[in-house]
C-alpha cells in the first residue's frame, strides 16, 4: 500500500496527501468558552485556556543576517535567511488548518512549518502512526489525541478494541523533552502510561482526559506527585477504574512546592479523597480559577473551600447537599454568604446530589452566570424556574428533561442571550414518559434567537416546532435533535420528520453538525444533501428507506468529515455510493445495516488508503454480514495493535 | 459436530424470537436487536452493568414488550451511571414514572456488589438423560449463552458417544425456572436466565426432537 503517492481519484479538495486531519478552529468555541469542555460537543478545537505565547520556542531561532549559507552541501537550502524568516513568521500561525496549507507551498515551507508547529492534532489516532507524526514535527508542546469512534460512548464499540497512547507516550517522550500539554479524548490510557508522561516530561503542564479509560488513582498519584509544574488537571467524563480496596489519596500527593494550580477537575473521580489535603492545595494556589470536585464533597466541605478560593471562575460544586443528618446541617442563609464573596463565578456545575432546599444560596451569583449545568441534577421544573428566572446572562445551559416545557418557558423569557442548550433525559429508555416537547423547542426558539448549539432528547415532536426554529435561530451551528421512540413521526400530524430537518439544513446556513432521528424517508436526506453544504459532522439513527439516502449525503454534502450510521436500511449499494468522499472524510462509521464483507471488501480494495474495520462483539463468529464497519484514512495502514474481533479488510 | 449440538447459539435466540407470539404491528420489531448479553464488559466502566441491567428488563406493558436497543437512547454510560448512583440516595422526590426507574436501579445497583464476590456464585445443577450422574456449575462464570453452551457441551460430550454421532436435533436445553415450570434455555436475556434458573436439564431424544433444533 503506498502512503506516500498522491492521491489520483479527483476530489473536491485537492490534496496530495491526506494530511493528518484539519480541526477547525471555529470562532464561536462556546464550550471552551464557558469552560464546560463536555466531551462530545466540542468543537474540534480542544479545550483551552492555554497561552498562545510562541515566544517560549524564541530560544530555538537565533537571526543569520549574514546572507549565503556558509557553504553547504548543494542539497541544503540556498537561503538560509529566508529560512529563517520564515520559521519565525509562521510561529504567529496558530490555527492547524491555517498551518497545513502553508506547508503545501514548497519544500522549504513544509520544514519551517513543521518545525514550528506548537500543537499537534490527531484527530484520529490510527491515521498516522506515532513515529511518523514525532519525525514530521520536531518542536512539538502541545498534543490533542482522539481515540475511539463516538459510538463507542454508547456501548457499540467492545472492551479492547484499542485507542492505546501508549505508543505515542513513548514516542513524544523520545522526541519532545519540551512538552508541556496532552490532552486525550476517548483513549485507553493506563497508569503505568501516567507514569511514563510523568517521567519523560520535566515541563509538563497540563493534562485533559475526556471519556478516557484504563487508569486509576494510582496514576492521578504519580501525576500529581511528580509533575511539579502542573498547572492544569482535567478529568472530564472518565471511567476510572478502582478496586475498593486499592484506592489511592491522590489528592494528598501534590507537593507542598506546587502553588501554580489553575484548574483542577476531577469530578467524575467518583471514589472518597482526602479533604483537608484539597484544602490545603486550594489554600496554596492563588491562580486556582476552575474547580470541580465530586460528588463526595458536602456542602459544609464547599464552603470551607470557596473561602479559600473567592478567585474561582469555575466551580464545580459536588454533591451539594449537607453531611448533616436530616435537619441537623448548616441552613440556607449560612451558605449565601460564601456565594455573595465569589464575585467570579461564571460558571456552575456539579450538584450531583442536590437538596432543592440549598439551592437559594446560588442566587447572589445567577446574575453573573454565563454557563450553568443542572444536567446531574434531577430537579423539577418548580425547584429550577426560580434560579433560572436570575440567570439573565446566561450563555450555556445543560439541564435535565425534569424542567419540563414550563421550565423551558422560563428560560426563553429570561435568558434572550442563550447561546447553548443541552436538555437530556433523566430515564433515558424509549417509552419513558419525556417531560419536555416541541411546545418547550418553540418557545426556546422564541425567546433565545441568538442560539448557536441545541442538543434536545424528548418523546414528542412535530415539524411545526422544528421549523419555527429554523427560523427563529439562523446562528444555528449544531442541531441534535434525539427523538427517543425509533422512528416516531410528528406527533400532531403523523407525518415524517423531513420537513423538519429539511427546513434546518435549509435556514440554518451556518450548520457544520446534525443529528436527526425520528421517523425519516429518503426526502430528508435530498435535503439535507442539497442544503447541507457547510455539514462536516452528521449523525443517523434509524432513518432512511433505502440507498438513495446515503448517496443523496455523499453527493451533496461536499465537507462532510465524520458520518455515523446505526440500524438504517442501508446497503453496499449504499457504502459503495461514498468512494469519492472517503478521502476527505476522517470516518465513517456503521451499524446494523445491511453490508457485508464483501461490499466492505470492495471498499477497502478500491481505496489503498483507507482502513476498513469489520467488528464484531467479543465472542461472535464471522458471517458474510457486516454488523459493524468503521473506516478511516490512514497513513499507518492496518493497526499492529487490534484485537481477535477486529478485522481489517 | 458437537459444537451444533446445544443449539441454542447466538443466532438462534433471534430465530426463536422470530417465531415469539407477540402483540404488535408487523414490522414494527424490525430492528430490534437482542440485547448483546450485558457481562460483556463495556469500555470498562463497572457501574455500566447496572445499567445493562436496567436496560434488560422487559416491559410487559402494551404494546409488545420492545427489547431495549443497545445504545439508545444515545446516552453517555457515564452519564447513566451517575443517575443510579443518585437514585439510591436522592430523597429528591420524583415523579411516578421515574419510581418504577429508581426501583429497579436500586436493585442493580445492589446487584453488581453481590455479583463481585461476597454473595460470590450462582451453583445449579445440571442433568442430562441417560447421564449417570449430574453435574453443577456456576451460572455466574459465564458471560453469556454462548459460553455456557460451550462449557455444557465440554462437560457432558463424554456421555453421547463420540462427537460425529451427536445430532443437533436430538438435544434440547431446558431448565426449571421459578414457577417450577420446564422452559427452553435461550428465550429470555442471559441475566434474567440467570436470576430465574433452578437448575438445568439436556433432554434428548424424543422428547427433544424438535425443540432444540435450529434454522440452519
Amino acid at each position: 500500500m503506498s502512503t506516500t503517492a498522491p492521491t489520483p481519484h479527483p476530489c473536491p479538495i485537492p490534496q496530495p496527501l491526506p494530511p493528518p486531519p484539519i480541526p477547525s478552529h471555529s470562532s464561536s468555541s462556546s464550550s471552551p468558552a464557558s469552560g464546560m469542555s463536555e466531551a462530545a460537543e466540542e468543537p474540534d478545537s480542544p479545550p483551552t485556556h492555554m497561552s498562545e505565547d510562541s515566544s517560549s520556542s524564541g530560544d530555538r531561532w537565533t537571526p543569520d543576517l549574514r546572507g549565503g549559507n556558509g557553504g553547504g552541501p548543494r542539497s541544503a537550502p540556498p537561503d538560509q535567511v529566508l529560512e529563517n524568516v520564515l520559521e519565525s513568521v509562521l510561529e504567529f500561525l496558530t490555527a492547524a488548518r491555517d498551518r497545513n496549507a502553508a506547508s503545501l507551498v514548497c519544500r522549504s515551507w513544509y520544514r519551517a512549518e513543521a518545525q514550528t508547529r506548537r500543537e499537534l492534532f490527531i484527530g484520529n489516532c490510527y491515521a498516522v502512526s506515532p513515529g511518523r507524526a514525532v519525525e514530521r514535527f520536531g518542536g512539538v508542546r502541545s498534543v490533542v489525541l482522539k481515540g475511539k469512534p463516538r459510538f463507542a460512548d454508547f456501548s457499540l464499540v467492545p472492551e479492547g478494541w484499542g485507542a492505546y497512547v501508549q505508543p505515542w507516550v513513548a514516542a513524544m517522550g523520545r522526541a519532545y523533552p519540551r512538552l508541556e500539554r496532552i490532552c486525550l479524548k476517548r483513549m485507553t490510557v493506563t497508569d503505568d502510561d501516567l507514569a511514563l508522561v510523568a517521567q519523560s516530561f520535566p515541563l509538563f503542564k497540563e493534562l485533559s482526559l475526556v471519556c478516557c479509560d484504563g487508569f486509576s488513582t494510582l496514576g492521578l498519584a504519580i501525576i500529581a506527585e511528580r509533575c511539579r509544574h502542573l498547572k492544569v488537571l482535567e478529568l472530564i467524563e472518565n471511567s476510572v477504574e478502582d478496586e475498593e480496596d486499592a484506592l489511592v489519596d491522590w489528592i494528598s500527593k501534590f507537593p507542598v512546592s506546587n502553588t501554580s494550580m489553575e484548574s483542577l477537575m476531577f469530578d467524575c473521580v467518583g471514589v472518597p479523597f482526602n479533604f483537608e489535603a484539597l484544602e490545603a492545595l486550594v489554600a496554596r494556589s492563588p491562580s486556582l480559577r476552575r474547580l470541580r470536585v465530586n460528588h463526595h464533597v458536602s456542602l459544609e466541605q464547599l464552603r470551607r473551600l470557596m473561602a479559600r478560593a473567592p478567585q474561582l471562575t469555575h466551580l464545580g460544586t459536588g454533591s451539594f447537599r449537607s453531611d448533616a443528618p436530616e435537619g441537623g446541617g448548616m441552613s440556607v442563609s449560612e451558605l449565601v454568604p460564601s456565594f455573595a464573596a465569589s464575585r467570579s463565578i461564571v460558571c456552575l456545575s456539579g450538584f450531583r446530589e442536590v437538596n432543592p432546599e440549598y439551592l437559594p444560596a446560588i442566587y447572589p451569583v445567577c446574575g453573573n452566570l454565563t454557563s450553568l449545568n443542572f444536567s446531574f441534577a434531577s430537579l423539577n421544573a418548580d425547584d429550577l424556574i426560580p434560579v433560572i428566572r436570575q440567570c439573565h446572562k446566561l450563555q450555556t445551559f445543560w439541564v435535565l428533561d425534569t424542567v419540563g416545557d414550563e421550565g423551558l418557558r422560563a428560560v426563553a423569557e429570561t435568558c434572550s442571550d442563550l447561546r447553548e442548550l443541552r436538555v437530556f433525559p433523566l430515564d433515558a429508555t424509549e417509552d419513558s414518559d419525556g417531560s419536555v416537547s416541541d411546545v418547550g423547542l418553540q418557545a426556546i426558539s422564541e425567546g433565545c434567537r441568538k442560539l448557536e448549539y441545541i442538543l434536545y432528547f424528548c418523546q414528542r415532536m412535530t415539524n411545526t416546532a422544528v421549523i419555527a426554529m429554523s427560523k427563529n435561530c439562523p446562528d444555528l451551528v449544531v442541531f441534535r435533535l434525539c427523538i427517543m421512540g425509533r422512528r416516531r413521526p410528528d406527533r400532531i400530524t403523523g407525518e415524517p420528520m423531513d420537513e423538519g430537518f429539511g427546513s434546518i439544513v435549509m435556514n440554518c446556513k451556518k450548520l457544520t453538525r446534525l443529528s436527526v432521528s425520528g421517523l425519516l424517508t429518503d426526502k430528508a436526506f435530498t435535503y439535507i444533501g442539497k442544503y447541507g453544504k457547510l455539514i462536516k459532522t452528521l449523525s443517523l439513527a434509524f432513518s432512511g428507506d433505502s440507498d438513495l439516502s446515503l448517496q443523496y449525503l455523499f453527493e451533496g454534502c461536499t465537507r462532510l468529515q465524520k458520518l455515523e450510521v446505526r440500524d438504517s436500511p442501508f446497503s453496499d449499494k449504499g457504502l459503495l455510493s461514498g468512494l469519492d468522499s472517503f478521502y476527505n472524510m476522517r470516518f465513517l462509521w456503521m451499524n446494523s445495516c445491511s453490508l457485508t464483507t464483501r461490499g466492505c471488501r470492495e471498499v477497502a480494495q478500491r481505496m489503498p488508503n483507507l482502513v476498513v474495520e469489520v467488528i464484531r462483539e467479543q465472542d461472535e463468529m464471522e458471517t458474510e454480514n457486516v454488523d459493524k464497519v468503521y473506516l478511516y484514512r490512514s497513513l499507518a495502514g492496518a493497526r499492529s495493535d487490534k484485537p481477535k474481533f477486529v478485522k481489517v479488510l | 459436530m458437537a459444537a451444533a449440538a446445544m443449539s441454542y447459539a447466538h443466532a438462534d435466540v433471534e430465530n426463536l424470537k422470530a417465531t415469539e407470539l407477540r402483540l404488535g404491528l408487523p414490522g414494527a420489531e424490525e430492528s430490534d436487536k437482542m440485547p448483546t448479553p450485558p457481562s460483556t464488559p463495556r469500555a470498562g466502566n463497572k457501574r455500566a452493568l447496572a445499567g445493562d441491567l436496567r436496560e434488560e428488563e422487559p416491559k410487559t406493558a402494551p404494546p409488545a414488550a420492545k427489547a431495549q436497543v443497545v445504545g439508545w437512547p444515545p446516552v453517555r454510560s457515564y452519564r447513566k451511571s451517575c443517575f443510579q448512583q443518585q437514585s439510591t440516595k436522592s430523597k429528591v422526590s420524583a415523579p411516578a414514572p421515574e419510581k418504577k426507574q429508581e426501583e429497579v436501579a436500586v436493585a442493580a445497583v445492589v446487584a453488581p456488589p453481590a455479583a463481585a464476590g461476597s454473595a460470590g456464585s450462582l451453583y445449579v445443577k445440571v442433568s442430562m438423560d441417560g447421564a449417570p450422574y449430574l453435574r453443577k456449575i456456576d451460572l455466574k462464570m459465564y458471560k453469556g449463552y454462548r459460553e455456557l453452551r460451550e462449557a455444557l457441551e465440554s462437560m457432558f460430550l463424554g456421555f453421547s458417544g463420540d462427537a460425529s454421532s451427536v445430532n443437533p436435533s436430538d438435544f434440547a436445553v431446558t431448565y426449571e425456572d421459578k414457577d417450577g415450570d420446564l422452559m427452553l434455555v435461550g428465550d429470555v436475556p442471559f441475566e434474567m436466565f440467570m436470576s430465574t434458573c433452578k437448575r438445568m436439564r439436556i433432554m434428548k431424544g424424543s422428547e427433544a426432537r424438535g425443540l432444540g433444533s435450529s434454522k440452519e
